[in-house]
């Protein structure tokens, strides 16, 4: 961060400058001019927070300036300077010990940062210099160097691509780690540098960096001897973005451009900034009230102290005259430092060891996370990870889900299911029978054969086998002799034939994913894409033929027609056009009386959350081929308005189609997704979905997940809704929004936000899908106001929505949603989890951030809060453990502040016995020793351990989440009771103490106690009450619980004995001495001991037995429920099977 | 071979780490160990309050804390106490001309004395105390004023008082033993007490003024100085207190068990009482070995050496005698608050049965629905 804003600093004088130039390979181009090297930053990455040299004085700074650090640092300085009653050993060795043990944790996580940065700065890379390869770190590329990378290598900076192995100046590359796209891209080289790298003499000249990751602009001047320099423009497709994979292509050159912390993935980085819970916030806010309770107390008594004074001889009766420095002390001095005083004899109501002992719970807590097995993952045998422990009970306090889709919901692995050809459908059987679905008279194909006509079924596996752009991985030798090794091996080659067939999905490379599911869907029928060679796409098919195709046209997919054409030309001669598009773009288009043989089985396999496609063919006439590849060829060469042209050619052609059949394809849902994402549902928590992928497979996968439904209407607001009329987009912006809030919020009956979603099937459920392009118009309006009104709008209508889908989303654009809804009304807590890099800035910017141990590297797992290995750990991880930490450490906080007040109260009290002269009721070992020793364990303990609800239970019951929704157990009102709870036992028991003080005689031989004994008698209740208090609350009480809580009054009990029991030779005075074992002695003492403690917990237990009604019925119903847990789980899976099966009217359109 | 080593990590999780797979065990897995308390899976007691559980203990309670309650009542009020304030603040007080001529330097004690009569005899031992009010003994600045060491009969304390004891730690240069101020006000009134019997006859009432102070103050927390017994000796080079008439090793110059640190008069005082309005023990007497009652009812004559000052903080000083029972001295709250707090329990236990019997009829009639 520091480093940033240095950098920010240095480079402010050329950032003001519009755009930067680049020397590649720092050669100075116009001989006229002076070649000065321009000054950038280098490829450092940092974000490691402290140097060696700046950890000390920053981290105490930093720590200090928490408020409560810096409150026990005032306490401790008055201590020393001020005459106080209590030693500044009592605050100063615990805060010595705290800032001591963070100081020690963030050191050495920030030494964990140091080693990860450092893998990355120190990751060898080839420079190419004077001709040369050089080996350099990583960290030391300049910009303007000519960096070397090889297959599967990540691009170490921003590189503008100058030279590829490939011959036709392409690379391919994949952004699965940036914005979760997986498929592979196309990169181009900038023309004309192709040749010599060596010889090279060019400038580039290119914009400042931005965190836009589709956005470049550049160009570039080519010196060539003495000419005039040649300018080709860059854009976008000429970049390749630090982070990004380069897949099957050898070996490429780039010139860096951006370098380090200017690169557009750093700049996408969002600095991690801590990170508070809501808890603490709380505690902050309890903290805010205890200290005003104390500073009055403390003026309270120093009002009263003087006004009591100045009644004669009260001040300075004879027997108790002041030193010679007290009298000469200014009185207002001395009123002030009697202020002082005072606040640091209460100031025990504030302990620090309250706040170690919820460090230490949230620390030692998150080990259960760790420890927990079901989060393990058998497949990479790793198990949660937890890289944060502050953040424990948000887990519990989540409203609203932010997920990726890309390998979070999907595991990003689209397979064939099945299709239906002229009418008929046809499933390919699953796994077991994989291996022989090759043979042409085995298994599905028999049922073809038994269906539609061959023709149809040979029509339409060509038809998948050519309508797609699917290329054929060139596998290298390796690769042979690898997959020759294997057994399993299905060698479809009969004759001799020198391609190898493609099983394995790296097969294939595609654009995207469900084209290759395609690709091998026909080849498990026995039809098999051999590759493209030269404008002729080979097909290999049943009977072992080669086919040849000339490939004639692609007409390329694009989301407005949602359907793609290709057109072919077989050996024959006759000319084809295969069609396959969404089901909507296709229907209108061929002929009526063949839709309805397919619809049925259309709908049927999209409510089952299947990506489906409709294929359909035409037969082309030379005459009409003619015209076509004419208009085709036109429109490709127009300068203006070439879009449009192409699409009306397209449109034109891809009418009066004959259809042949649909397809279904399944992005496999990661495992217990759905499940997952109801019962998070369920919890009341909203369910976002943001992903940079298309809108169409997004929305599939949400219908998947269930999170829509076939009943939920959905509101649109993506770039082909708000191109539908002739107005602009702002108007029609505007328009539409207006009108989904009149329809989501407006006409919306009231009901109580998110309760009860899926059940209510007569409540209008909505859903909402926007995209990146769209939000930033909601976002980014041109005037000021409406953007504004527009975000509120959106939000407004967000939040009546069950679901929220937003697609085509730029990593930042995500964390900005995040942003957006983190700072609405009410500050919900929100939770992001996502697996790519593209999710980091999401992750950080929302109240917890989840990583999921994916295949797409391990930038989510490491910015994120805690990693799980898969989506459906999500939900134990929220319900189960989110849940029982917030109870915990809500109980510990209320407790903790209880337990103080009720502990100092008495003290103050006793301020107006003993002439508020700030007189100690309990010694100091007792002070120093009651939250450390006395009360410290069976809280810790409690707050570890505790499970007020067991956690198959919790697990089971989505809506118990609910309960503690909205910081249920830290608003005001628990707080109060508290408080009051507090006061009570505090008065209770001093007054109690008190009274039998009356007549102090309280021993058979007549002798009297003191005032040590006093305090020792109310401190023993206190001890015995406030531990009580906590076992009354107890609701699980495991051996631990036990061995503590009777383990910490036995040692208070052995500890005043020992305490008194002997003469310390370093005290000055000898309080206690026997005073606990006296007080033993006295029957009244134990009376009065015994009575004051019923008393007190008297409230608690009526309470506990009034509030009985929900208590045991709560727990018979869990005993009814978990015998039933049987009968209830299949139930609620049974509801979606009904609802698939019965589904006759569809209204989905996939 | 990769598989056999899968396996046995497979098994490894489920025998939960038991068994040793000798070859596999290398493999490091990190999967987690599936142990109780790591899975938070501890047998638990998940105790829950209901109506059941606690109702007979309301009633228990009751049970217990009324008859309790009771016999704390009539112990208490069975205690005889007798108090009389001889401060002198009216004229009409036989202390009166004391207290208002009082002054630190007159040589010769002002004595006063004051009769009263008791109604009743007080059988058994009875015990005299001396009572305090509006002296505020618990004062920070008093109560810290002491050196225990120094109590505790150290050397180095005895010629080094320690700082807590200003201003009253040097005299003259000299220092102060005992120092501080709580020694410095050392209550130091005489009382004697006469029984007049029915004819005019004095009677000394014979006072015990041991046993008065803790056992263990008095043998182990308070100890004179130096091994011989010559406490003048020891003394020499420390001065009295300023406020005192005599030096420390004078208090009881007859009983060497009873005099400097160890004097138990010295003793109860330093202990220093909790609320502004206190009572220390100051006698004891012992009840008669025949069947007479220790102070038969009648008048009696309080003798006081008044020396001790009050009235400049507006306090006041009386004498109590009070016979003790097992819980101590005459003290109603006890018995009142065990009454109380034990019918309060029976009632919430009547209210709770009948709630409890209403709402449990409800609920199984709401049950059987189900």
């Amino acid at each position: 961060m520091l480093r940033r804003g240095l950098n920010r600093l240095l480079g402010g004088d050329e950032r003001r400058v519009h755009s930067r130039t680049i020397y590649i390979g720092h050669r100075s181009c116009a001989a006229d001019e002076a070649f000065i090297p321009p000054k950038f930053c280098d490829n450092r990455i940092v974000s490691s927070k402290y140097t060696v040299w700046n950890f000390l004085p920053k981290n105490l700074f930093e720590q200090f300036r928490r408020i409560a650090n810096f409150y026990f640092l005032i306490i401790f300085l008055v201590q020393v300077i001020v005459d106080t009653p209590t030693s500044p050993v009592t605050s100063g060795l615990p805060l010595f010990f705290v800032i001591t043990v963070t100081a020690i944790k963030q050191g050495y996580e920030d030494w964990l940062r140091h080693k990860a940065d450092n893998e990355v700065n120190k990751y060898p890379v080839k420079v190419l210099e004077d001709g040369r390869r050089i080996r350099k770190e990583s960290e030391k590329i300049k910009v303007g160097d000519v960096v070397e990378v090889v297959e599967d290598e990540t691009f170490p900076c921003d590189l503008i691509l100058l030279q590829s192995s490939r011959d036709d100046g392409t690379c391919f590359v994949t952004t699965a780690s940036l914005d979760g796209e997986s498929n592979h891209k196309t990169h181009y080289t900038v023309p004309d540098t192709e040749r010599d790298l060596e010889s090279l003499n060019a400038t580039i000249e290119c914009e400042q960096p931005q965190p836009d990751l589709y956005k470049f602009v550049g160009r570039v001047h080519i010196y060539k001897n003495s000419h005039e320099p040649s300018v080709r423009s860059l854009g976008p497709e000429n970049l390749l973005l630090k982070g990004a994979t380069l897949k099957n292509t050898q070996r490429i050159c780039g010139v860096a451009v951006y370098t380090g912390m200017e690169t557009k993935m750093a700049l996408n980085y969002q600095g991690k900034s801590q990170k508070r819970s809501v808890v603490e916030k709380s505690i902050n806010a309890f903290l805010l009230v205890y200290l005003f309770i104390l500073v009055s107390k403390a003026f309270v008594c120093t009002t009263l102290k003087y006004v009591w004074q100045n009644k004669p001889g009260q001040d300075e009766p004879w027997y108790n005259e002041k030193t010679q420095r007290e009298k000469d002390t200014n009185l207002y001095l001395k009123m002030f430092t009697d202020f002082l005083s005072f606040m640091v004899l209460f100031n025990f109501i504030i302990p620090v060891s309250m706040y170690v002992t919820v460090e230490m719970q949230k620390f030692l807590g998150s080990f259960f996370i760790t420890w927990d097995k079901d989060f393990f993952d058998p497949e990479i045998q790793e198990g949660a990870l937890v890289n944060t422990s502050d953040l424990n009970e948000e887990l519990g306090q989540v409203d609203y889900v932010f997920t990726d889709k890309t390998g979070t919901l999907t595991q990003n692995n689209m397979e064939f299911i099945e299709c239906c050809i002229d009418g008929f459908q046809y499933k390919y059987r699953d796994a077991s029978s994989e291996l022989d679905g090759f043979c042409v008279t085995d298994g599905p194909v028999n049922k073809l054969q038994q269906k539609a006509g061959r023709d149809k079924e040979e029509l339409f596996l060509r038809a998948l086998c050519l309508c797609h752009t699917v290329q054929v991985k060139e596998s290298t030798e390796q690769d042979q002799v690898q997959r020759d090794g294997t057994p399993d091996q299905v060698d479809g080659s009969g004759d001799g034939e020198v391609f190898h067939i493609p099983q394995v999905e790296k097969g294939f490379i595609a654009s995207s994913p469900d084209e290759i599911a395609l690709v091998k869907g026909a080849m498990r029928y026995g039809f098999t894409f051999l590759g493209l060679e030269s404008k002729t796409m080979k097909i290999l098919n049943r009977n072992k033929d080669v086919e040849m195709y000339e490939l004639l046209h692609v007409l390329n997919f694009d989301p407005v027609r949602r359907r793609m054409s290709v057109i072919v030309r077989s050996r024959s001669g006759d000319t084809l056009l295969f069609c396959k598009g969404a089901d909507s773009s296709i229907f209108p288009r061929v002929r009526q009386d063949e839709v309805e043989r397919i619809r049925m089985h259309v709908e049927r396999s999209a409510t089952e959350g299947y990506r489906t496609l409709c294929v359909a063919y035409k037969h082309l006439s030379p005459e009409e081929f003619a015209h076509v590849d004419a208009g085709l060829k036109e429109a490709r060469l127009a300068l203006q308005d070439r879009e449009e042209k192409l699409i009306g050619v397209y449109n034109q052609v891809e009418t009066g189609m004959n259809l042949i059949g649909a397809t279904a394809v399944e992005d496999r849902l990661q495992e217990e997704a759905a499940e997952t994402m109801e019962a998070l549902q369920g919890a009341g928590m909203k369910v976002w979905v943001l992903t940079g992928d298309k809108m169409e497979t997004a929305k599939s996968t949400c219908y998947a997940c269930r999170l829509f439904q076939r009943n939920t209407e959905l509101l649109e607001l993506t770039l082909r809704t708000l191109e539908d009329g002739v107005r602009t987009r702002e108007e029609r912006l505007h328009e539409l929004l207006l009108e989904y809030h009149k329809k989501a919020v407006q006409d919306a009956p009231a009901v109580k936000a998110g309760v009860t979603r899926s059940w209510s099937a007569a409540n209008h459920d909505y859903g909402f899908i926007i995209d990146g392009a769209s939000l930033s118009m909601v976002l980014n309006s041109s005037s000021e106001s409406n953007s504004n009104r527009y975000e509120s709008l959106f939000l407004q209508i967000c939040q009546n929505c069950t679901a929220v889908l937003c697609c085509r989303m730029a990593p930042l654009q995500k964390a900005q949603i995040v942003k957006m809804v983190k700072n609405s009304k009410g500050s919900p807590i929100t939770l992001s989890i996502g697996d790519g890099a593209n999710d980091v800035s999401m992750i950080l910017e929302a109240h917890v951030g989840i990583g999921i141990k994916g295949k797409e590297g391990r930038q989510a797992v490491r910015n994120s809060d805690y990693a799980i290995p898969k989506l459906k750990h999500l939900k134990k991880l929220l319900l189960a453990h989110g849940h029982l930490y917030y109870v915990r450490i809500a109980h510990l906080v209320q407790y903790f502040f209880y337990k103080n007040l009720c502990f100092i109260l008495p003290q103050f009290l006793y301020q107006f016995f003993c002439g508020y002269s700030q007189q100690p009721l309990y010694d100091a070992a007792y002070l120093t020793m009651y939250n450390i020793c006395f009360t410290s364990m069976p809280i810790l303990a409690y707050s570890l351990f505790e499970q007020h609800i067991c956690i198959e239970f919790l697990m089971d019951n989505a809506t118990l989440y609910r309960e503690i929704a909205k910081n249920a157990m830290l608003r005001w009102g628990p707080f109060l009771y508290w408080t009051l709870l507090g006061v009570f036992h505090g008065l209770l028991f001093f007054f109690g103490v008190r009274c039998l003080f009356s007549n102090p005689a309280l021993q058979d031989n007549g002798q009297v106690f003191g005032n040590w004994s006093y305090g020792t008698i109310v401190f023993t209740v206190l001890v015995f009450t406030v531990t009580l208090k906590l076992a009354l609350d107890t609701r699980h009480w495991t051996w631990i619980n036990h061995f503590v809580i009777w383990g910490s009054l036995a040692f208070y009990v052995f500890f005043s004995f020992f305490w008194g029991g002997i003469i310390w030779p370093f005290l000055r005075q000898q309080r206690l001495y026997f005073v606990f074992a006296n007080m033993l002695s006295s029957v009244s003492a134990w009376l009065v001991i015994i009575l004051l403690i019923l008393v007190s917990l008297l409230p608690e237990i009526l309470l506990g037995v009034l509030r009985k009604p929900r208590g045991p019925h709560a727990r018979q119903k869990k005993r009814v429920q978990s015998s039933a847990g049987g009968l209830q789980s299949p139930r609620s899976s049974a509801r979606p099977l009904l609802m698939r099966t019965f589904s006759d009217e569809s209204n989905t359109v996939i | 071979m990769m598989a056999s080593s899968y396996n046995a990590k497979e098994e490894d999780g489920h025998i939960s780490g038991t068994s040793n797979h000798g070859g596999a065990g290398t493999v490091k897995t990190r999967k987690p160990d599936n142990t109780a308390f790591k899975q938070q899976r501890l047998p638990a007691w998940q105790p829950i309050l209901t109506a059941g559980t606690v109702l007979p203990a309301f009633f228990v309670i009751g049970l217990i804390f009324i008859p309790i309650g009771i016999g704390l009542y009539v112990t208490s009020n069975n205690i005889k106490e007798f108090e009389i304030d001889y401060t002198g603040v009216e004229t009409s007080n036989p202390c009166y001309n004391c207290a208002k001529n009082f002054s630190w330097n007159s040589t010769t004690p002002c004595n006063c004395s004051m009769s009263f009569t008791l109604e009743q005899p007080f059988e058994s031992n009875v015990y005299m105390y001396y009572g305090l009010s509006n002296f505020y003994q618990n004062h920070r600045r008093y109560v810290k004023s002491r050196d225990d060491s120094q109590l505790n009969g150290d050397q180095s304390s005895l010629t080094n008082p320690s700082k807590e004891c200003e201003p009253y730690r040097t005299s003259e240069g000299l220092p102060i033993a005992p120092c501080g101020a709580i020694a410095n006000s050392l209550f130091n009134d005489t009382l004697e007490l006469y029984h007049i019997d029915s004819n005019g006859t004095r009677t000394l009432v014979h006072l015990v003024k041991k046993g008065i102070a803790w056992w263990t103050d008095k043998h182990v927390k308070f100890r004179n100085p130096g091994v011989n017994s010559n406490l003048t000796a020891i003394f020499q080079g420390t001065a009295k207190p300023v406020n005192w008439r005599k030096p420390v090793y004078e208090l009881e110059p007859l009983d060497s068990e009873n005099n400097g640190f160890i004097n138990e008069d010295f003793i109860v005082w330093m202990r220093t009482a909790a609320l502004p309005t206190f009572r220390k023990l100051y006698r004891i007497i012992h009840k008669k070995p025949n069947t007479t009652p220790t102070l038969p009812s009648g008048k009696y004559v309080l003798e006081v050496t008044y020396n001790y000052p009050v009235l400049s903080f507006d306090g006041r000083k009386r004498m109590i005698l009070s016979t003790i029972s097992w819980m101590g001295g005459k003290n109603p709250f006890l018995g009142i608050a065990y009454i109380t707090v034990g019918s309060i329990c029976f009632f919430l236990g009547v209210v709770l049965l009948i709630i409890h019997h209403k709402y449990d009829t409800r609920s199984n009639s709401a049950d059987i629905p189900n």
